[in-house]
């Protein structure tokens, strides 16, 4: 970027402030832009190719393709930003398919604009996360939206990873008899989000979970746990993790709200604005259904690594109609829901 | 959390349980007014845990419920215009007015704002002067003192865009129609904790006299509201009808008398039309003419409530205690939270809501 | 309805009553609330907090009491 032969030749010599529509425009801007924000953050072989696409080898086997789009506000937030959300998303997302994050795509919408600063230390972050996992971006795009049709910058991932497992996880593996192990405390990306929104006037020691999962879900299979389900949690916290899996597995799922770990700050954020923590977003943790039989070794080796050191079983796979239902710390039972819409702070 | 988690004791809940099963020799009904209570009741499975022969019966407690949609359409209204923007608490943004609401209505394009307190839209106000801010002030007497004190901040700040859309109810109206009805089975009251917070219970002693039912002033946390059943069932066996105080931590039987003298100074008693109820006498607050200039309804033109259409939704008799939620027809199916056919599916307190979120279609 | 959230007074400014605020916290969450209503309340009180206003100083003591007597009376009976 600093290049005094770059400053020589390129006909716009200094990084721009502010995102202008001519850089989604493919030309000299553009290129401009990927010289000096996106190929140092990224740079690998594939990418500094220039192609059109990446093209790579595979093992033989099976291959597992996600995407995941990216919208959060406040872009920078405590404990993350949009970049770093949209790796470990990706990556997460494969994860839960058992497969071992390969290659990822990457690709930005920016709003007129936009504050380049702002952008390299998104991709930046982007590219941190991703080189700390083994993981290479390796083709993108860029376009750019006339000020105000966008929130600042939509980015969307795709990912491939490696099946290397026999298993078929998913809902429909899951048996009743199964446990339920959830890898940590719940809420903290959604209460983060709220609490750095500064209209409501929070001050708050809260920090997004956001990390990827890979290394915990890698470790149960090299153990050979015969994992059923993996689901991580995000938009719709815990609550909808159980509700999907029991809905897409056809089974009933029995939780504890005893056994269901949340941070003080989590606890006091929801309470103050109303909100039901097991409704609020997640950016690191993951719901694991298993045989019962393996539930403790599965939780010896989720304590082992730092982004799942507090996994517990939170619940079981029962017989019964095709629900999720939670045993409050009083003793009454509910059947818990699919939220409508966000949840909104509330008064009443 | 100190004072929250102590409340959710599953012990304590069950000693309550056993205490309340000795006292109890004879079937009885009891209402807890306010949707706050609704939602612990529902959220904790109280009542499955109360003997057989226990009724708890939901009250029109919910402000978002009964404000009426004649409210809501101005609201809209108002919203739409260029100048302005709209705060609102997060429990109005998607009740519905007759023909969309304030969600959908920031979507196409509106300034509308959720704001956690009615401050914030002061500040709003003095930050952009060149803007108009309107804050729809819902609630009941826990929330128009904060209201109040919202409208003389704005008049120590000498702001000439801040005005409020008032739809504050009052209480004491709704649990006197509610006893006043011929066919009324309700038989003890547990009376809304931080409504008393703020006015005190003084004024209930004769409520109880008069209609012969004790009334207990309860907490909003499982051990409160089993506490206050239990209080309820004490007197009802003992053929007691008198005021109580499970809620003593926080209630004094004169109420907060700093917070009285600001809704005093700013608000009037009015009669009002609750959603699904009526008109009330003396049911709701309005702005005295000396803040008029912080009055949207002097500003806007006021808001004219014609009578009710005919409609499915059944929120009349869910409010008065009349019918449960899963009774209704509609219930689940036609109305459901993404397509409610009235208030108490949609708000966060009402009946309808609490008892699909956590019960489902099948309760 | 009436949402309504306790948290202890960690500092106060402002001298005149209807101005005075106080740095309340909850739990690990911080937020500026409106002491007009509570005259009496002091830093390190307790009290409970609606759309950003205090509405009533708790009572600790009665609290305190009330909790004891609950499991004491439920444990010998």
């Amino acid at each position: 970027m600093s290049d005094p032969r770059r400053l020589l030749d390129c006909p716009v010599p200094q990084p721009p402030r502010r995102i202008l529509l001519g850089h989604g425009g493919g030309g000299a801007l553009t290129h401009a832009l990927l010289e000096s924000v996106f190929r140092p953050a990224f740079s690998n072989r594939h990418l500094d190719a220039g192609h059109d696409g990446a093209v790579f080898e595979v093992p033989a086997g099976r291959l597992a393709l996600t995407t995941d789009s990216y919208v959060v506000r406040p872009i920078e937030f405590p404990g993350g930003d949009i970049g770093r959300l949209s790796v470990c998303g990706t990556v997460n997302d494969l994860a839960m398919c058992g497969a071992r994050p390969l290659h990822l795509s990457a690709g930005f919408i920016l709003e007129e604009g936009l504050d380049t600063g702002l952008l390299a230390r998104l991709v930046n972050s982007m590219g941190e996360t991703a080189r700390a996992l083994g993981v290479e971006i390796v083709t993108g795009d860029t376009k750019v939206v006339d000020r105000g049709a966008g929130d600042g910058v939509f980015v969307n991932t795709a990912g491939i990873g490696l099946v290397e497992h026999a298993l078929e996880i998913g809902p429909r593996s899951v048996r009743p008899g199964d446990a339920v192990l959830l890898s940590g405390d719940v809420g903290q990306h959604g209460a983060a989000i709220m609490a750095a929104r500064d209209s409501l006037g929070l001050d708050a020691d809260l920090v997004s979970d956001c990390a990827p999962l890979w290394e915990p879900v890698a470790a149960l299979l090299a153990a050979g746990i015969a994992v059923h389900c993996l689901r991580d949690l995000t938009r719709g916290g815990l609550a909808t993790g159980l509700v999907e899996i029991a809905r897409d597995g056809g089974v009933a799922i029995a939780a504890d709200e005893r056994a269901i770990p949340v941070s003080d700050p989590v606890h006091a954020l929801c309470e103050l604005l109303g909100l039901d923590p097991l409704y609020v977003a997640n950016e690191g943790r993951f719901l694991c259904v298993l045989p019962e039989a393996d539930a403790q070794e599965a939780l010896s080796i989720l304590r082992s690594f730092d982004v799942s050191a507090a996994a517990v079983q939170i619940g079981q796979v029962v017989t019964g109609p095709v629900r999720a239902t939670l045993r409050s710390a009083i003793g009454g039972e509910r059947v818990i829901h699919l939220q409508s819409g966000e949840q909104l702070p509330r008064i009443c | 959390m100190k004072f929250v988690d102590e409340y959710r004791d599953g012990e304590l809940a069950e000693r309550l349980t056993r205490r309340i099963a000795r006292l109890q020799t004879r079937p009885w009904t009891i209402m807890e007014v306010c949707g706050g209570q609704t939602h612990a009741i529902v959220r904790f499975g109280l009542d499955r845990l109360l003997p057989d022969g226990i009724e708890l019966v939901h009250g029109p407690g919910c402000p978002v419920c009964v404000t009426p949609i004649e409210v809501i359409d101005r609201a809209l209204e108002i919203a739409a215009r260029p100048d302005v923007v709209l705060c609102t608490f997060g429990d109005m943004a998607r009740v519905p007015g007759t023909h969309s609401d304030l969600l959908t209505c920031k979507a196409e394009g509106a300034d509308v704002r959720i704001v956690y307190s009615p401050l914030d839209a002061v500040g709003i106000a003095q930050a952009h002067p060149e803007r108009e801010v309107v804050f729809l002030a819902v609630g009941f007497e826990t929330t128009a003192p904060p209201t109040a004190h919202a409208v003389l901040q704005a008049r120590r700040l000498s702001l000439s865009n801040f005005s409020l859309l008032v739809s504050h109810v009052l209480v004491p109206a709704a649990m006197e129609v509610i006893l006043a009805a011929p066919d009324n089975r309700v038989q003890g009251f547990l009376a809304a904790g931080h409504v008393c917070a703020i006015t005190g219970y003084e004024d209930y002693d004769a409520v109880a006299r008069a209609h012969r039912v004790p009334i207990v002033v309860t907490g909003f946390e499982p051990v409160d509201v089993l506490e206050g059943v239990a209080m309820c069932v004490e007197q009802l066996e003992s053929g007691r009808c008198e005021v109580d105080n499970q809620y003593r931590r926080i209630v004094r039987r004169e109420g907060n008398r700093a917070a009285q003298a600001a809704v005093e100074e700013v608000f009037m008693v009015t009669e009002r039309r609750w959603r699904g109820i009526g008109d009330l006498p003396e049911s709701g607050l309005a702005v005295r003419p000396a803040f008029a200039q912080f009055d949207a309804e002097a500003r806007f033109g006021p808001v004219v409530c014609s009578p009710e259409a005919e409609t499915p939704c059944i929120a009349g008799e869910i409010l008065r205690g009349r019918a449960r939620p899963d009774a209704c027809p509609a219930f689940g199916a036609e109305c459901t939270p993404e397509s409610p056919l009235g208030a108490p599916m949609v708000s966060s307190e009402g009946a309808c809501a609490a008892y699909l979120r956590y019960r489902g279609s099948a309760a | 309805m009436c949402l309504a959230v306790p948290g202890r007074i960690e500092t106060i400014t402002g001298t005149d009553p209807l101005e005075r605020r106080g740095r309340v916290e909850f739990g690990g969450v911080r937020r500026e609330v409106q002491l007009a209503f509570v005259p009496e309340a002091e830093a390190g009180d307790w009290v409970l907090v609606h759309v950003g206003f205090a509405i009533a100083r708790i009572d600790e003591d009665e609290a305190e009491r009330v909790l004891s007597a609950l499991s004491a009376v439920e444990a010998a009976s």
